[in-house]
């Protein structure tokens, strides 16, 4: 029997700020010292207040502007009671009612095509403690906090239930990640738990059969298993059903050495938060001239640049997926074209996508997008050839250099003069007589062998596909 | 100055007597430390004291009067106005490498590891702090019998209570063991006790004194407030510890009147008062209201109208809702702000055993008193689902309508409020301890301005059965100096009144019975 999965996102990203969500801590770094990045207020020491960081507060809105979302005249902070050893004032800090960006939509494509994701709401609170459970020196099993990551701006954003599968899921969450890290609001590494996605999953047998009981999967460590992950819970739900079950709701865990799902959680006895208009903090009007500043300084989200690369500069899908989905390349690739606006777009995408990011994945220091641009430009205008730009590439990347004086001066110009590389031809035909006999003897490969002498001979400066004519018709005389 | 007169002498006169050279910080701090060694046993208005830091804090102050006199009168002038003079600080301010109770076990043995902004503030003043007073545990309570940790006497009466939850700072200044001190007003909690102890007592203004580093009762009600014998002093006190505060976004940044270091007094003051105008509010006469309050209340208003001010009775409708919003509001936050004290991290702690539940129960179920977990569970109870919106919603929409009935009374042109602080003069212990909500009603008349975040200031105006009344002035947003200037008219108009010569006539009996 065929299932419909209807799978709901929630994604906790830990923002990019200098200091804490409502305490002037700064975040935490990998090796602090545990509880070295503390004060009274993310300890919830008697007496201690919290005041909003206001940077945490903008990035919120610029993603919610990115998303197409409302912001609120004015928002106010509630309070969320529950006790619990990471939760030090026994209350966190969020927002109910008033979530500073509601009502967005995120562009998500799969294999299948694209879809839009609604967002039903993005809003900030602050970070629990870590809890460490561990056997001390003495056998005893001990339950430690650090309370460095206590109080970090957490945003917490919401999808509509409106994806369908775990392939939308998983491309939901990464195209979340690339908004965000693209305005520069967090940079939402899964691996350490920046960003934190839990699924909400539950199947159905049509389309528009009401909504089957849900369970939410959590502990996704990564892209891919947030996709096996629901993948699994679809799976499992189903066969539950088929075999004449009934899904419990609850809180299941993913286990990622046996890709499947566990109960973490049975369904909580409706946990009464007893929610709280949070008193130490005044409402905050959102001043229309500041949202406007905020929404003028948002660079362009992924899903329009994509669009423009394939409308405005030809690019194909594939390429102006990974241009974007690379920051660093999608900001070369502007720069250069900010540089050069002649440069061709797609030769200038190749390399970017190619050279460019092969050279950035193995830690290679970034080359200056003018010179860049300046060595594409040779490039496709033929100047030097191919080869030629591997190496001038390999320099640039080195520090300084000026590309065009380079050219000039090691005389690396392509040489595309007929006269010239006809003599050249003659010359290495003349010095490898071996080839003649072998390509007269039908062996297809002389000619290749014959080209690359050429260009030895020439260091590189051949036009290869030019020297490969002029061969076939000295051979084929 | 020597003895008696040291330590019966006004912030502002221990001023003169520094600069001037007739008397030293220390030999005050020392005549005051030697004063509470004697009677405090008795009087239990101290928890915690400073003997060495304060000393020494009196000592830097005395170097730098002595400095200044050398450099000649502008030097002098240019000293805090606090600098050397003693202060006591009710035992929720935080204070560094100080214990901070609240009057409650749960914070047992809990040493602050930070200042709050007051402290720092009176730090940078200069002031000398003596140490930590009694109060009702996490402030709650309204004659100090909560305070997990002793009894306070009324130096008016030992068998009396001294209000609260303020008590410890009240009483200590009422029996001359410090000149000023600091309370807090959640909901009368300094208004009361200076009403009872027969002293002056000020809420200032919602958001003008910094409640960062104070242990927090109500976090919309609460309010950091001076307790000092004069209105000047009060005034002097105020201005060392307003202002805006970036640890607090509640504070406010409106700005602090300088008129506060330099209040009228004597016949200016008292015609000052000419030409203002006063609210009477008819309902603050509230049914139970003592026959002798009343009359000192009636005769006080008598003497502002004597003395030209116009006063008129008005109606606040909504007053007689003010107390069970109170007993909404403050519950409902104080539920969520005493949450922290869970036995993780600092204070008393249950926690063990292994089972999670069981510590939190175990901690708190001990660690707090009756009155605070009766708070709690009222406050939990406004707060669930469910209950929500009939209570905590409605609460604060109530809320609304007390503010919007003070708002008509300044749109009138009125200066300020006046009416009785409590209903009652000081009541014999164990009175109201075993019926809550008799002792919620002795803040009647103070709470209506918590709610409503206006500041209010208690003065004393007579006695009754022998024993203290308090007058109260409520004004609008950012008036203390006003109403600080008004009450010091006051106190000059009634400068050679009868009841001013009464002494609190307990006070020999605090050296006698010195445990």
């Amino acid at each position: 029997m065929t299932w419909h999965a209807v799978i709901g996102i929630e994604v906790h990203v830990q923002l990019r700020t200098v200091t804490k969500m409502f305490c002037p801590c700064a975040i935490p770094a990998e090796g602090d010292l545990p509880n070295s990045k503390t004060c009274p207020t993310c300890l919830g020491l008697p007496g201690a207040l919290p005041v909003p960081n206001k940077a945490a507060i903008e990035k919120v809105l610029a993603v919610g502007a990115a998303i197409g979302a409302a912001a609120p005249a004015t928002t106010i902070w509630d309070r969320k009671n529950y006790f619990y050893p990471d939760l030090p004032k026994g209350y966190q800090i969020s927002q109910l009612d008033f979530p500073l960006a509601e009502h967005g939509t995120i562009e998500v494509t799969t294999s299948a095509g694209t879809s839009r994701v609604r967002i039903r709401r993005a809003h900030l609170e602050e970070d629990t403690a870590r809890l460490r459970h561990e056997k001390g020196s003495d056998g005893k099993r001990s339950s430690l906090i650090d309370y460095n990551r206590s109080g970090v701006a957490l945003l917490e954003i919401v999808t509509e239930p409106d994806i369908r599968d775990a392939e939308t899921a998983r491309r939901y969450a990464e195209e979340l990640r690339l908004l965000l890290r693209t305005i520069g609001a967090a940079d939402a590494e899964m691996e350490n738990g920046q960003m934190r996605v839990e699924a909400n999953v539950s199947i159905r047998p049509s389309e528009d059969a009401p909504f089957g009981t849900r369970t939410e999967v959590k502990n996704m460590n990564s892209f891919r298993s947030v996709e096996k992950a629901i993948a699994f819970e679809i799976a499992r739900q189903a066969e539950v059903l088929e075999s004449g079950g009934t899904i419990t709701q609850e809180t299941r865990g993913w286990d990622e050495s046996s890709e499947t799902t566990y109960t973490m959680r049975a369904k909580e006895n409706s946990h009464d938060y007893r929610y709280f208009p949070e008193p130490d903090l005044p409402p905050l009007a959102i001043d229309p001239a500041w949202l406007a500043g905020i929404v003028a300084s948002i660079p362009e989200i992924p899903s329009a640049r994509r669009a423009r690369y394939v409308e405005q500069l030809a690019l194909s899908e594939y390429d102006a997926a990974v241009l974007v989905g690379e920051p660093r390349a999608a900001a070369l690739f502007e720069a250069s074209r900010a540089a050069d606006a002649t440069i061709d777009a797609k030769t200038l995408a190749n390399w970017v996508t190619g050279e460019y990011l092969r050279a950035a994945n193995e830690g290679a220091a970034e080359p200056d997008p003018v010179q860049f641009a300046a060595l594409i430009g040779a490039v496709s205008r033929k100047e030097i050839n191919g080869t030629t730009g591997k190496e001038l590439f390999a320099e640039l990347l080195g520090g300084s250099f000026d590309v065009r004086a380079a050219i000039a001066e090691r005389g690396l110009g392509q040489i595309s003069d007929d006269g010239a590389l006809k003599k050249l031809a003659s010359e290495v035909l003349a010095a490898n007589p071996q080839a003649l006999a072998d390509w007269k003897a039908g062996k297809q490969q002389a000619m290749g062998f014959l080209v690359g002498q050429a260009m030895k001979a020439s260091k590189g400066r051949g036009d290869a596909a030019q020297l490969g004519t002029l061969f076939k018709v000295l051979l084929d005389a | 100055m020597s003895g008696e007169s040291l330590r019966r002498a006004t912030a502002a006169e221990l001023r003169a007597a520094f600069q001037s050279g007739a008397a030293t910080s220390r030999a005050v701090t020392d005549e005051l430390f030697a004063a509470i060694e004697r009677e405090d046993g008795v009087l239990g208005a101290w928890l915690h004291l400073r003997h060495e830091e304060a000393r020494a804090e009196a000592d830097r102050a005395d170097a730098r009067y002595a400095t200044a006199r050398a450099a000649g009168t502008a030097a002098l002038n240019e000293l805090p106005p606090l600098l050397g003079v003693p202060v006591a600080l009710k035992d929720l301010v935080n204070l560094t490498g100080t214990p901070t109770t609240a009057g409650s076990r749960i914070l047992e043995g809990y040493i602050s590891p930070y200042d709050a902004t007051i402290a720092a503030r009176l730090k940078e003043a200069g002031a000398v702090i003596l140490g930590k007073t009694n109060m009702d545990e996490f402030a709650m309570g309204s004659s100090t019998e909560f305070s997990a940790y002793k009894k306070t006497v009324n130096p008016w009466a030992t068998d009396r209570v001294p209000g609260g939850s303020s008590g410890g700072s009240s009483a200590a200044v009422a029996a001359f063991h410090a000149p000023l001190s600091i309370g807090t007003d959640t909901g009368g909690s300094i208004r009361q006790p200076a009403s009872l102890t027969g002293i002056v007592g000020m809420k200032p203004t919602y958001g003008r004194v910094s409640r960062y580093g104070i242990v927090a009762f109500a976090s919309s009600l609460d309010q950091v407030g001076p307790f000092a014998r004069t209105a000047q002093d009060a005034a002097l006190l105020l201005h060392a510890i307003a202002g805006a505060d970036a640890h607090d976004a509640t504070s406010s940044r409106s700005p602090i009147d300088a008129a506060l270091l330099n209040l009228p007094s004597g016949d200016a003051a008292a015609s000052a008062i000419r030409g203002k105008r006063f609210a009477l509010p008819k309902e603050y006469f509230v049914a139970g209201m003592e026959a002798g309050v009343e009359r000192a209340v009636r005769d006080a208003v008598a003497a502002l109208e004597a003395a030209g001010g116009i006063v008129e009775e008005v109606s606040l409708p909504t007053t007689e809702h003010a107390l069970a919003t109170y007993y909404i509001v403050a519950p409902a936050e104080a539920s969520a702000n005493l949450a922290r004290y869970d036995g993780i991290r600092y204070g008393a702690s249950k926690h063990g055993g292994g089972d999670l539940l069981n510590g939190y129960l175990e901690t708190r179920g001990r660690g707090f008193g009756p009155e605070v977990r009766r708070r709690i569970m009222l406050g939990t109870y406004a707060l669930s689902a469910g209950y929500y919106d009939a209570y905590y919603v409605k609460a604060q929409k109530v809320r609304t309508l007390i503010a919007r009935d003070f708002d008509r009374i300044w749109a009138a042109g009125f200066d300020a409020i006046v009416a009785p602080t409590s209903p009652q003069v000081a009541w014999k212990f164990g009175a109201k301890m075993s019926d809550p909500v008799s002792m919620y009603l002795a803040d009647a008349c103070t709470l209506p301005a918590n709610m409503a975040g206006l500041p209010g200031v208690s003065i004393p105006c007579g006695l009754s059965e022998n024993l203290p009344v308090g007058l109260q002035l409520i004004g609008k947003p950012w008036s203390e100096a006003e109403l600080l200037s008004i009450s010091a008219g006051y106190e000059a108009l009634t400068a050679t009144a009868a009841w001013r010569a009464v002494a609190p006539h307990d006070l020999a009996k605090l050296g006698g019975g010195a445990a």
